[in-house]
């Protein structure tokens, strides 16, 4: 009897909750897509969150409902994303990878030094205290981690202005770079034509405009001229969504610094301005 | 009825302030942390985690005075509690899924994991272990609710500020939020000996 009484209370409310509950979940029952969960079976399911999504079954649900390109995982690669394509009917054009970029234009003239830094040549042991000899806390340091890191030899520093160069043709878009920077100014992106911020930095207009020419002031003339709305700003800093950018160049056109630069997959980072400036000394000449 | 009232005032000031879950009694650190990245999701747990306290200290209440004791099967406490818990955990996420599901989607994996929430097993335990009367029983899991969602609402405030301060890298993070956890739990010494 001592045994039995307990088994039967701890049964019987564990029968009425569960009934309960399957009745409640009948009453609220969300009309799921029955493709989320077999996108979300050919995922990693590793739920590490690197595509922007809270987890793999987030991500899952965004590609269902094509807010997101079947190519979103990081993780996946090639595979799993015709995998992906194939589930949901849209051709994955996007076999090649991803590419490194360098998002920070900084360099040796355009950016304010405000010291000398005389220590080991590594980015990584020149920022430890977060500040470092480049008054912008946030721009490349161009002593060269990622091209130590790189076991591809596709990162060289370009001896002018001492930013890396990224080789498109021999970088795989290992990540290993993006790892290794401090500065947080590599990034991996999808190989092929598309709209990039190329400034990192969190700073208020006036300390930007103090210490880089090339940096983002926050004016957000692109984010007002952008057809497509595909241009925020959130936390500080002006966001692009890929998927609604049409490549229409107006925001590289306005941006009155010159931080928006465009990537293609044959040229890499071609800067608006630039383009711009050296016509206008063709044409004075 | 006055002193009733003192009572309940009581209540609530030691549950919400002096004893708070986390900053005094360091419960719940889990969600606590994990869930004070924004301010919006902050609330936005406070308030799951407050309809699931109140609810599991009713429930494990009546359970409580009128099958448990009764029986004289005391031994089987944790688990009827976590069964009630873990019940009402599963029917606020059914509930969110279909009536808020930003909120559900924001709290992933945070809103199954108030079933393994201490802080609401513990607020069962002490709800009857305290001896409380239903009605102090709700004030109590009530004010301890409102306790934690404070805790989490100025934590949530101070990351998102901390967000866009100079910091180094070492602290960048949950290393720094824990350092303001540990200076909020200091502040918090301060309402010792109020009641």
């Amino acid at each position: 009897m001592d045994l039995v009484l307990p088994v039967v209370i701890v049964g019987l409310l564990g029968l009425a909750f569960g009934v309960m509950l399957a009745w409640l979940a009948q009453k609220f029952a969300v009309e799921t897509n029955p493709l989320v969960q077999k996108v979300e079976q050919v995922l990693p399911g590793a739920n590490c969150g690197a595509c922007g999504y809270p987890g793999c079954s987030g991500l899952a649900e965004a590609i269902a409902q094509g807010k997101a390109e079947p190519d979103s995982c990081p993780v996946g690669g090639p595979e799993i994303w015709s995998a992906i394509g194939k589930l949901i009917g849209k051709e994955v054009n996007n076999l090649e990878g991803k590419k490194a970029v360098l998002l920070c234009q900084g360099g040796e003239e355009v950016a304010v030094s405000q010291a000398f830094y005389q220590g080991v040549e590594d980015c990584r042991a020149a920022s430890v205290l977060n500040l470092s000899f480049k008054a912008c806390r946030f721009g490349c340091l161009g002593l060269g981690s990622c091209q130590k890191v790189c076991p591809f030899e596709a990162i060289t520093i370009d001896p002018d202005n001492r930013l890396p160069i990224i080789n498109l043709a021999k970088c795989t878009g290992c990540g290993k770079c993006v790892e290794v920077c401090p500065r947080g100014v590599l990034a991996l992106v999808p190989n092929r034509e598309q709209v990039l911020l190329a400034c990192q930095s969190l700073d208020k207009a006036r300390e930007v405009r103090r210490i880089c020419q090339l940096g983002c002031t926050k004016c957000r003339l692109c984010v007002k001229v952008c057809p497509e709305e595909a241009i925020s700003f959130a936390e500080g800093r002006i966001h692009i969504d890929r998927q609604k950018c049409n490549l229409c160049g107006k925001c590289l056109e306005k941006c009155p610094v010159g931080c928006l630069v465009k990537f293609s997959p044959k040229g890499g980072i071609v800067t608006y301005q630039r383009e711009k400036s050296k016509e206008k000394a063709g044409v004075t000449t | 009825m006055d002193e009733t009232l003192v009572q309940i005032f009581k209540i609530f000031v030691s549950a919400a302030l002096v004893d708070n879950i986390i900053l005094a009694r360091y419960i719940g650190l889990c969600p606590f942390i994990g869930m004070s990245s924004s301010l919006a999701n902050g609330i936005g747990m406070g308030m799951a985690v407050t309809f699931v306290m109140v609810l599991a200290s009713i429930v494990t209440w009546f359970l409580w005075f009128f099958i448990l004791l009764p029986l004289n099967l005391e031994y089987l406490r944790i688990m009827v509690f976590i069964l009630v818990i873990a019940t009402l955990v599963q029917l606020v996420e059914i509930v969110l899924k279909k009536n808020v599901p930003n909120l559900y989607r924001a709290m992933g994996i945070y809103l199954p994991l108030i079933t393994t929430n201490c802080a609401i097993l513990a607020v069962t335990f002490f709800g009857v272990d305290y001896g409380y009367s239903l009605l102090e029983v709700v004030v109590y899991s009530i004010s301890v609710a409102l306790g934690f969602t404070l805790a989490l609402v100025l934590l949530a405030g101070i990351r998102e500020r901390l967000r866009f301060s100079r910091l180094s890298p070492f602290y960048q993070g949950y290393p720094i939020a824990f350092i303001a956890t540990g200076l909020l739990a200091l502040a918090f010494l301060g309402f010792k000996g109020l009641v």
